[in-house]
């Protein structure tokens, strides 16, 4: 039996033919799959019950035993511990970091792409000495720069550092997928007598959708997964994000076990979400690779 | 800025300046401030005070900073050895055509919906000598008091394991989309030739995936040397100092001791071996060349 081909919209794949008759089935595989299929689903089956188990339970009834008596009480109690807060600042830092990403680094795609000019090879390699230096590494002089610019404990300092060390990616990103853009429809634009603002808004910009689409996932995830910068440049509670809330919770010295693991649960609503909208632009977002 | 009659306009330097002037106020400047804040004596407030060298004469002497750098090294190479083979494995097999593959997957991937936070939180309290799941799986693993974080060996592997479990989907999804692109003529073709289903992956996905195994070594590699979160989470650094990597050392030294000036030594240790990283990769990946990661997918 031949299944149909998955339609995969906006790849230009050559369509793949798995024809041939029907193949013995790989057990050994199988079973590795098997096996890793257990190791990634208990924790987080272990994870969703434990969030639904009334706080007493947690310790006498057995980690992978449905609770006798399901409750929302630990989501209630994340909710009322502050977790919306720190999903609205999480959100303002996200949407925050996508926005500069996009705004500085398309421009600069631009430039690389189709300047004339030794100097742009030049901002390329600038910004890919950056591509593998981690942001832990400078942590000290940022704290440093956003105390001197009056930024501590404001959200405009996790935004900042952020955005500069997801844009050596994002510009690969979108130098990658700018060279697709073929040279008859520059032309075509220069006949229009279109100058190079024209060009940019009318030709660049939407044939780089998929790529600026994967960039703003890219730096959205960082924005979104960042503890460090987080923990060292805010310090209130009012300006606390996801990671930070979660963390500070698990080094209270009573751990709410199962509401703390309501709280992560809670924390990964917002991706699944975008998996469900989003999901070719999230899964090269995460991987970091150009949209084709 | 017209088109010029001779052809198309081109983008002028402007273009690309204020990107630019981000990234060196906000990367580069840091990256140089590290150098000379290594050379200070800071404490965290108020100025700081010029030391020349004793940060580094501190810091060629001291065993911590030693060790530290040998657990980066094992957990790089640890985190290599242990994520390539079962993504690719798993990617490729999830490339493949089985029916329950979908579904399948979608339980595999679940953990890319976790921050690293949330993911060391979740393995903290699975390992939790005291209360986790732990103690009723360990005895029947071999580990009858269950106390795997508070033994070194122990705690290395579990930071080891927990950056596996929740990066290999990643890579593995990855290598489904390398295998993906592997023309099936060329299994046809192994086929007809005789080749079993292992030398057809010897000889025919291993080859063709080995731009796809770059591209996830370098994210490996750069990864491993941010193992931050699940090391600050799962284990502080212990039992001792002996899950303290680099990356955790300089932290715990600046913003927990106040050391600034001699964190911003070790922390300048870590960007020069990054930057050599990066250089490494530049030359020799062909990223200059510069189509994208996805090269070779």
């Amino acid at each position: 039996m031949r299944r149909p081909a998955p339609a995969r919209a906006g790849t230009a794949r050559p369509a793949r033919r798995r024809p041939r008759a029907p193949r013995r089935p790989n057990w050994l595989a199988g079973t590795g799959a098997l096996l890793w299929l257990l190791v990634v689903g208990l924790p987080v089956y272990v994870l969703l019950v434990a969030s639904v188990r009334p706080r007493e339970g947690y310790l006498s009834e057995g980690p992978l035993t449905p609770p006798a008596d399901p409750t929302l009480d630990n989501y209630v109690g994340a909710v009322r511990n502050g977790f919306l807060t720190f999903v609205a600042n999480t959100a303002v830092v996200t949407v925050a970091v996508a926005a500069l990403v996009v705004v500085l680094a398309v421009p600069v795609g631009y430039a690389v792409v189709r300047a004339r000019g030794r100097w742009a090879g030049g901002v390329l390699r600038f910004f890919l000495l950056g591509l593998a230096i981690p942001a832990q590494a400078v942590v000290i002089p940022v704290y440093l720069i956003i105390r001197e610019l009056g930024l501590y404990d404001t959200l405009a300092a996790i935004i900042l550092p952020t955005a500069a060390f997801a844009l050596p990616v994002c510009v690969l990103i979108l130098t990658g997928s700018m060279r697709d853009i073929s040279e008859d429809l520059y032309e075509a634009m220069a006949l229009d007598g279109a100058g190079s603002v024209r060009t940019f808004l009318r030709l660049v910009v939407p044939l780089s959708r998929p790529g600026i689409a994967t960039v703003a996932t890219y730096a959205s995830l960082q924005a979104w997964n960042g503890l460090l910068f987080p923990l060292i440049l805010t310090q209130s509670r009012d300006q606390r994000v996801i990671t930070l809330g979660l963390f500070e919770f698990q080094g209270q010295y009573r751990v709410d076990i199962p509401g703390m693991l309501a709280a992560v649960a809670l924390s990964a609503v917002p991706i699944l979400i975008l998996y469900l909208v989003a999901r070719r632009s999230l899964v090269n977002g995460l991987m970091g690779v150009g949209g084709k | 800025m017209s088109a010029a009659a001779g052809g198309p306009a081109r983008p002028g330097a402007a273009w690309a300046l204020p990107g630019a002037l981000f990234f060196l106020v906000f990367a580069v400047v840091p990256l140089l401030l590290v150098g000379y804040l290594s050379l200070t004596s800071w404490e965290g407030l108020g100025a700081p005070r010029f030391t020349g060298a004793q940060n580094w004469v501190r810091l060629a002497g001291d065993p911590v900073m030693r060790q530290a750098v040998v657990l980066s090294a094992a957990l790089t190479a640890a985190t290599w050895l242990v994520q390539t083979p079962i993504s690719l494995l798993l990617g490729v097999w999830a490339a493949g055509p089985q029916r329950n593959r979908a579904v399948l997957s979608a339980v595999f991937f679940t953990p890319l919906l976790f921050s690293s936070a949330a993911v060391a939180i979740v393995w903290k309290t699975l390992l939790d000598p005291n209360f986790g799941p732990i103690t009723r799986v360990g005895p029947w693993l071999g580990l009858p008091d269950a106390n795997v974080l508070g033994s070194s060996a122990g705690a290395f592997l579990a930071v080891v394991f927990v950056s596996a479990w929740q990066f290999i989907p990643l890579h593995t999804l990855i290598y489904q989309g390398g295998a993906r692109q592997i023309p099936a003529v060329l299994y046809g073709a192994a086929e007809i030739d005789g080749a079993g289903r292992f030398r057809r992956f010897w000889h025919v996905t291993l080859p063709q995936l080995r731009h796809t195994i770059t591209t996830s070594s370098v994210l490996m590699v750069v990864g491993a040397l941010t193992y931050f979160e699940t090391v600050l989470i799962l284990t502080q650094g212990g039992p001792g100092t002996d899950t303290s990597i680099v990356p955790y050392l300089m932290y715990r030294v600046g913003f927990a001791g106040y050391e600034m000036g001699y964190a911003s030594a070790i922390a300048a240790t870590l960007v020069v071996a990054a930057t050599g990283v990066s250089l490494l990769l530049v030359r020799f990946t062909g990223f200059a060349a510069m189509r994208s990661t996805r090269e070779g997918m």
